[in-house]
């Protein structure tokens, strides 16, 4: 099946709970409404027809004004993908996880949590994975900004080209 | 009772010191500190064609055994309070090797959030073997580098660091 | 008689010996610097969390239990084996034979016993009562 086709049998079953439908290339992808992830989720992975065993990818994009998380989905035994995404806002984002559908889907919504903020409900292990567990702030946000040292371990290596610039001043 | 540090500076210590040194520098026990892809290097260097146990170099899994660590690969924030941890519990004397450009400088991931940039913001380095990753044969240089820097210690005679002057003491 | 402790006696000196020196090297030539974050338990870079003294599994005192007594039937058996040679000369081979075995007898229904109530398994296969 062809992705559009996918997204298209995903509409006829859940109607208004997806939100726009994009023809994009390659990838076409559906942003559906946060509340409905879970639904979602559990239909295209227990669907005969759709039969999405596969979470490949899971991510956050931070846009000016929004946070998205996007899904790509992929089929082992039909071969065809199909993506999903969701829009959240930009303070205190948050939307079920679907750790119950895909366990590919733990870490990587801990990567999310981890770096760029977004709050899984219902997830078994929401903690940091990357950065320390005492790390203030969520680096891939756009208006990330490094502190100066972590534990006395200043975060900045002075380069030593940058010296030989100022001496011909 | 310990002889180190207690000989006044009119004793000369010469073969002693070269006996001493000769037997520390000859079996070099190294901890396993592969953290990233310098580990495959560090593997391979300790394998059977580039060998660094003919230089009595061998590898031991615990800091208390060892006394060389060849910090390779990235360190990042989050490894770097564990990694002054283990060489503060490694036994005097005790020697570290930067293996590779990510371990001396932060590499190709300086700029990057989760870096601690070179190990030496964290530990005090003997030797930084430059590379990524340096080539079995570079690693085996900067050893017999670090065999030639410890040839030149002094432990016997009184100094006024620490134990004579073979290392400075590390602060807590 | 008494030169046959010869050779032991040479043995304890070399090995008390030997590691007296090892010591004595280390005393006198190893750099001592200890200070508090030296000193910690060593748990792979994590800092220590717990007690070091923890309960232990009751299956260890078991097995050291049933090896201690076998032990001691062993060690009783090798004096056996040193002078049965002098036995078998003097002709009163089936004597001592028979003794030790009585020996072993006995301890042979204790074994069968450890070994009918499951003792000697590490995860006993105990049936399940209906």
């Amino acid at each position: 099946m062809e992705s559009l086709q996918i997204l298209e049998r995903v509409k006829n079953q859940f109607g208004d709970r997806i939100l726009e439908i994009s023809d994009h290339k390659p990838d076409p992808f559906a942003v559906i409404d946060p509340k409905a992830v879970l639904e979602i989720g559990k239909f295209m992975n227990q669907d005969p027809e759709l039969a999405m065993d596969c979470l490949s990818n899971e991510t956050g994009v931070d846009y000016k004004d929004r946070i998205e998380v996007v899904y790509h989905l992929f089929s082992y035994s039909k071969r065809h993908t199909a993506v999903l995404k969701v829009k959240l806002p930009r303070d205190n984002p948050s939307v079920a996880t679907l750790e119950g559908v895909w366990k590919s889907a733990n870490w990587m919504e801990r990567e999310i949590f981890d770096l760029i903020g977004v709050n899984f409900e219902g997830h078994s292990d929401m903690r940091r994975i990357l950065m320390p567990e005492d790390w203030i702030g969520h680096p891939q946000r756009k208006d990330f900004v490094e502190p100066a040292e972590y534990h006395g371990i200043s975060t900045v290596r002075e380069s030593p080209i940058i010296r030989l610039d100022t001496k011909k001043k | 009772m310990p002889l180190l540090n207690t000989l006044p500076d009119y004793v000369l210590t010469t073969k002693t010191d070269e006996l001493l040194n000769w037997m520390r520098k000859s079996s070099i026990w190294y901890m396993l500190f592969g953290l990233a892809c310098c580990a495959i290097e560090l593997m391979h260097t300790g394998g059977p064609r580039a060998d660094i146990d003919r230089f009595g170099a061998t590898p031991r899994a615990s800091a208390r055994q060892s006394d060389l660590m060849i910090v390779a690969g990235t360190l990042t924030l989050k490894m770097a309070l564990r990694t002054r941890l283990l060489y503060d519990q490694m036994p005097d004397p005790r020697y570290v090797i930067s293996m590779g450009s990510c371990a001396s400088c932060g590499g190709l991931f300086q700029l990057a959030y989760s870096v601690c940039d070179g190990v030496d913001k964290i530990l005090p380095v003997d030797v930084y073997v430059p590379g990524c990753p340096p080539r079995p044969e570079a690693l085996t240089e900067g050893l017999l580098k670090l065999q030639e820097k410890m040839m030149t210690e002094r432990w016997l005679v009184r100094s006024s660091n620490g134990n004579g002057n073979g290392k400075q003491v590390a602060a807590a | 008689m008494y030169l046959n402790f010869g050779v032991p006696l040479a043995l304890t000196i070399i090995g008390i010996g030997f590691v007296a020196l090892m010591f004595g090297l280390q005393k006198l030539l190893a750099p001592q610097n200890p200070y508090d974050r030296k000193l910690t338990p060593y748990e792979c870079g994590e800092p220590p969390t717990g007690r070091a003294w923890i309960n232990f599994n009751v299956r260890f005192y078991l097995i050291a239990l049933i090896f201690v007594v076998f032990e001691v039937e062993v060690a009783f058996v090798y004096p056996i084996a040193a002078v049965y040679l002098d036995w078998v000369r003097s002709g009163r081979r089936w004597y001592a034979l028979s003794e030790i075995l009585v020996f072993l007898m006995i301890l042979f229904v204790g074994l069968v016993y450890v070994w009918v109530k499951h003792d000697l398994e590490w995860i006993k296969k105990v049936p399940v009562e209906e």
